[in-house]
């Protein structure tokens, strides 16, 4: 469509029928029930299987000051060599009070060459963000960040 | 009417790590909101992204409702060979989408 | 609640300055006030979400529609060359009706007049998507909006309740944005309020919207009861700012937080 900023990229489209109607029923936002750092750590462990976490490896970037809540950018990139027999196979995000503490799950294999996601995620509020990194021996890596996410000025109650 | 975005390099070299970036058009509904009325509004999120190669797994992510609207990713993978990836997106209420893009390798 | 606390103490510090117009040099666009993340949302055309509007607007060019079976195409051809700038001069004087209309009101007079379709309502995803692609064909060039003379006394009317205090925090668009936009409300920015990149992406909606639903937010905002959607006085506000903004390039699709 638009020249892309990059000549050698190109963008598809894919369509479907059916459609994500958008603003059909007035909603407003309730403070859901917050999760706990308890429900934290079991998520951590469901993940770990309760094996020790250390901390290192990992990058957690994410803005500390947030502008809006409901579009966080986070990226996850872990130092470590992606070879057939010795690499990073998932990478897992979690947090400290949304309702549920999973964010979540990247799968990933050797043939990624980096191991580096990003993704775009909801934060309640300000909060803890851990990222976790299991590799190919079976140990876990982590980091945090606290996130400050500031309050919007002017939110829409009622679409 | 949903659509899907998806940023691959028309070519690479043998043994290049290339970027993919996807976006899909979602709602992501979390399920965690109310209407004014006080009815819940049922979670609508996609669940699953998969991402193949030559029809082999690549990257997969499981989604969980604090993913934002319109799910993006970004991940790397190193190409060997010419092909096609395949995309899929999975979630509530039945929603299933696909989308591909194929890549030279010199 | 703690937002109500934060906009009645600019209430407090916006009493004691008059109203001023932002001279030309000053001008700044919402883009310049948003974090570099947010920036780089915006400039990567294949991570802004905004893109996914465009892409569906592009299909809906083409596709046939109403009793007249017809696509935009059929009469406008390639909107890369026919819809070039178009959108940097909407809202435009209407002669059928004789007040001016935006641009998504002319998307809608096109459908009930050539294609024979229903108009769409206000943030339809449909509207928003082909809205985004006729805008998206302006991004760079600059706003023009306002210079037909007929449109002279619909601007002047933008203008009038622009300045007008109004709602519960009896405070008026310019309170904020001419004489505390270098300020913060809460945690965010006070922007100048350009609206150089609509449709646009907000992070808070998340979502593409109107225009009109971010003024509608505004007028909520500070207490008031919004106009409708499509009321003239709404689209005589678009008026006003997009002449005010004349001269300041189109982004559109923007992303704002």
């Amino acid at each position: 469509m638009h020249p892309p900023p990059n000549s050698t990229r190109r963008q598809f489209l894919g369509l479907a029928g059916a459609a994500a109607v958008l603003g059909t029923a007035p909603v407003v936002t309730l403070r859901p029930a917050e999760a706990t750092p308890e429900m934290l750590a079991s998520a951590i462990r469901n993940v770990t299987g309760g094996a020790a976490v250390k901390t290192g490896k990992v990058k957690l970037d994410v803005p500390p000051l947030v502008e809006n809540g409901n579009t966080v950018p986070l990226t996850v990139s872990v130092a470590h060599p992606m070879a057939p027999e010795d690499h990073v196979s998932s990478v897992h995000v979690f947090n400290e009070k949304n309702p549920q503490p999973n964010v979540a799950n990247f799968h990933l294999g050797p043939h990624a060459g980096r191991a580096q996601v990003s993704t775009r995620i909801r934060l309640t509020d300000s909060q803890k963000v851990v990222a976790i990194a299991k590799l190919s021996d079976g140990s876990f890596w982590s980091a945090s960040v606290d996130v400050v996410v500031t309050l919007a000025a002017c939110t829409e109650e009622v679409i | 009417m949903a659509s899907a975005l998806i940023n691959v390099p028309a070519k690479a070299k043998r043994g290049e790590i290339i970027e993919i970036k996807t976006l899909m058009s979602h709602i992501m509904e979390s399920g965690y909101r109310h209407k004014a009325s006080g009815e819940a509004v049922p979670r609508d999120i996609i669940t699953s992204f998969t991402c193949r190669f030559n029809g082999a797994e690549i990257f997969r992510a499981d989604l969980f409702p604090a993913i934002a609207a319109n799910p993006f990713f970004s991940f790397f993978t190193t190409v060997t060979e010419s092909g096609n990836f395949e995309f899929e997106w999975i979630g509530d209420k039945g929603f299933s989408e696909t989308a591909s893009a194929s890549i030279s390798v010199e | 609640m703690r937002f109500l606390g934060a906009i009645a103490t600019a209430l407090l510090v916006v009493g004691a300055v008059g109203a001023a117009e932002i001279p030309q040099a000053d001008r700044r666009s919402g883009y310049s006030f948003m974090k570099p993340d947010t920036k780089t949302m915006q400039d990567d055309d294949t991570a802004n979400p905004g893109m996914l509007w465009v892409l569906n607007g592009e299909t809906l060019w083409n596709r046939k529609t109403g009793t007249a079976d017809k696509a935009c195409t059929d009469c406008h051809g390639n909107a890369r060359a026919s819809m070039k700038g178009v959108a940097a001069r909407y809202p435009a004087f209407d002669k059928a009706t004789g007040r001016p209309i935006d641009l998504e009101q002319r998307i809608n007079s096109c459908r009930t007049n050539h294609q024979q379709a229903t108009p769409l309502p206000f943030e339809n995803r449909e509207l928003l998507a082909l809205t985004a692609f006729v805008a998206r064909q302006s991004q760079g060039a600059p706003i023009e909006t306002g210079a037909d003379p007929q449109l002279a006394p619909f601007v002047a009317k933008g203008r009038e309740l622009y300045m007008q205090r109004q709602g519960q925090l009896n405070l008026g668009c310019t309170n904020c944005h001419d004489d505390n936009w270098d300020k913060r409300l809460a945690g965010a920015a006070i922007t100048q309020g350009h609206p150089t990149g609509y449709p646009l992406y907000r992070l808070e909606w998340q979502s593409l919207g109107s225009l009109q639903r971010r003024l509608r937010a505004c007028i909520t905002g500070i207490r008031a009861q919004a106009y409708d959607y499509g009321a003239l006085e709404l689209v005589e506000l678009e008026l006003y700012l997009m002449s005010r903004a004349r001269g300041m390039q189109m982004e559109a699709p923007a992303v704002r937080p």
